[in-house]
């Protein structure tokens, strides 16, 4: 099914049927912050995992992705699709920009633009007019879907948020066992071999960044939807830091690692809130205990265990 | 003994003022293997990094196969045909044997943009890849992980990926380096069955693999060239026995 391995399937079924029963138990509006969270990891891992770079301004495609949708959604009266849509696209050229300016140089000095770009981004949104500086754009519609299926009700919107969530995965499965996804893993593993055979690494990188750039706007785009407000924290870099702890604590260049991570990370900001400050000090034990203990992540570590891929 | 299809004319290369290849003029003849002997930091590498165009020179022009490569891309020069190894034994550590063959082979098809294709289209290549496995004795490992081949093997699939885009030279850096006696044997006798239709310039230390292998060799010392010729020749010249085995000896 769709190119996974049985293991993988196993894995996919396991998680569809999660996301199918866990409305009924737990906060809708929580979940489809995870599914946010989980879709913007995907994307990230697809770089840091897949192709081996490190990119620490993904911020800027996930909040300006936000920040776009909920512009299209309220002043442009689109709707929730195409605002959704508007925020990838927004992540695209975004991503096209980033790539364009950071691919030629590796490892840290990649990263290094990256983050710089992102804080460029992040000035913009401060000052420019439409984004509302620190108030942000707030009581953004969530609208009605194809313009019959009101999302106004959390049930409703939490089945769309699955869909697009699913629909991205999915998306991120295959780009990763494709033809492409095998030059990818080829450039990760040895990018001056893979040159000497003859490819033009850039172009593949290139591609590969746009492609998670654009996932990351989506992801952002359909947060701001759910929340109703696009504001400053997405677009700043404890976000790109986020992205890096949740895929490295749910496993990195695996495709269920970031799914995994996302569903901890978002889980204790959400109930270890009440003990404010301290959420930061245990996430920062947390990502201790992992690089010390269990390297690979959560699920690479499993996958480790019970030698499969996952 | 065929026409020339590599030439460099007075290849350059400074670093910063430290000029690593000084006016380097090499000619390899299609069909031959051409040895590029010399010292440590005599610019061998760099040579082949300059050949190969992993380092744009600073001076001089380079043709292959009639073709002036000498402003090209490194990945453009593989395309024409012209392909290196390199002296760190360049495979893909975390893909199987077999697709670290295949990656080569998916290349000449095309279509490896194809991001929202499934990678089982690459089966087509198997059967391929599993015939340049069997060329090079690696059968057996298809299956393996390539970073948990022996280093033998790892340089004998690095020559099954490079032979899957039957290029028309192969540029090897130190083929035999760090191995093992019976390696360095196989590695010798898979060279020999390779170099059918193909010309090989390689770079190489071990002076017994050269003595029997290669029809034409260069000394390179400080950048420059030193000699040329067959072993013969260049052995008993004083000025390689003082510079290149001396040195070795030392």
């Amino acid at each position: 099914m769709f190119g996974f391995s049985r293991s993988q399937s196993i894995g996919f079924v396991i998680m569809l049927a999660l996301i199918a029963t866990s409305p009924f138990v737990l906060y809708p509006v929580f979940l489809m912050k995870v599914l946010c969270v989980a879709l913007f990891a995907c994307a990230f891992n697809l770089l840091i995992g897949y192709v081996g770079l490190m990119s620490f301004g993904h911020a800027a495609f996930y909040g300006m992705g936000g920040y776009l949708t909920a512009h299209a959604a309220k002043e442009w009266g689109l709707t929730p699709e195409l605002s959704i849509l508007v925020g990838g696209a927004v992540g695209a050229v975004l991503g096209l920009l980033f790539a364009w300016l950071a691919i030629r140089r590796q490892g840290l000095y990649f990263a290094m633009i990256t983050l710089a770009l992102a804080q460029m981004v992040y000035f913009f949104c401060l000052e420019a007019p439409f984004t509302g500086g620190e108030n942000g754009i707030q009581q953004v519609p969530r609208g009605n879907l194809f313009g019959i299926i009101p999302l106004g009700s959390d049930m409703n919107m939490y089945w769309t948020v699955a869909g697009i969530f699913i629909i991205g995965f999915l998306l991120l499965h295959r780009v990763v066992y494709s033809p492409f996804g095998q030059v990818l893993k080829a450039i990760r593993e040895n990018e001056p071999r893979a040159i000497s055979l003859g490819y033009r690494t850039d172009d593949y990188k290139q591609i590969a960044f746009v492609l998670s750039a654009t996932l990351a706007g989506i992801a952002g785009g359909t947060k701001a939807l759910v929340f109703g407000i696009a504001t400053l924290t997405d677009v700043n870099f404890t976000t790109s830091g986020d992205v890096v702890l949740i895929t490295l604590l749910g496993g990195l260049g695996t495709i269920f690692g970031p799914v995994v991570g996302a569903l901890v990370v978002v889980s204790m900001e959400n109930y270890l809130a009440q003990f404010g400050s301290w959420v930061t000090v245990t996430q920062g034990a947390i990502f201790v205990v992992c690089v010390l203990l269990f390297r690979r992540g959560v699920i690479g570590e499993l996958g480790g265990l019970l030698k499969l891929s996952l | 003994m065929g026409d020339i299809i590599l030439e460099a004319r007075g290849l350059t290369r400074d670093f910063l003022g430290f000029v690593a290849v000084n006016g380097v003029d090499l000619s390899v003849r299609a069909g031959t293997i051409h040895a590029l002997i010399g010292p440590n930091g005599a610019g061998k590498t760099t040579c082949f990094n300059l050949l190969t165009k992993f380092l744009p020179p600073s001076k001089g022009s380079i043709h292959f196969n009639g073709r002036d490569i000498t402003a090209m891309k490194p990945a453009a020069v593989a395309r024409l045909g012209l392909v290196r190894s390199f002296q760190i034994s360049a495979v893909f550590g975390h893909l199987s044997a077999l697709e670290n063959v295949r990656v080569a082979l998916q290349r000449q098809r095309g279509g490896s943009y194809d991001f929202w294709r499934s990678e089982r289209v690459l089966q087509q290549f198997d059967a391929r890849a599993m015939q340049l496995l069997e060329d090079v004795g690696l059968a057996d490992h298809a299956g393996t992980e390539a970073a948990l081949l022996p280093y033998g093997r790892k340089r004998a699939l690095e020559i099954a990926t490079t032979l899957a885009l039957e290029p028309k030279m192969l540029l090897l850096d130190e083929p035999t380096a760090g191995m093992a006696h019976e390696d360095v044997d196989r590695i010798v006798q898979l060279i020999r069955r390779v170099r059918v239709g193909r010309t090989i310039l390689m770079v190489e230390h071990n002076l017994s693999v050269v003595e029997g292998l290669c029809d034409t060799i260069t000394v390179l010392t400080r950048g420059r060239v030193l000699a040329q010729g067959d072993y013969a020749t260049v052995s008993k010249n004083p000025e390689v026995i003082a510079a290149y085995l001396g040195s070795a000896d030392a």
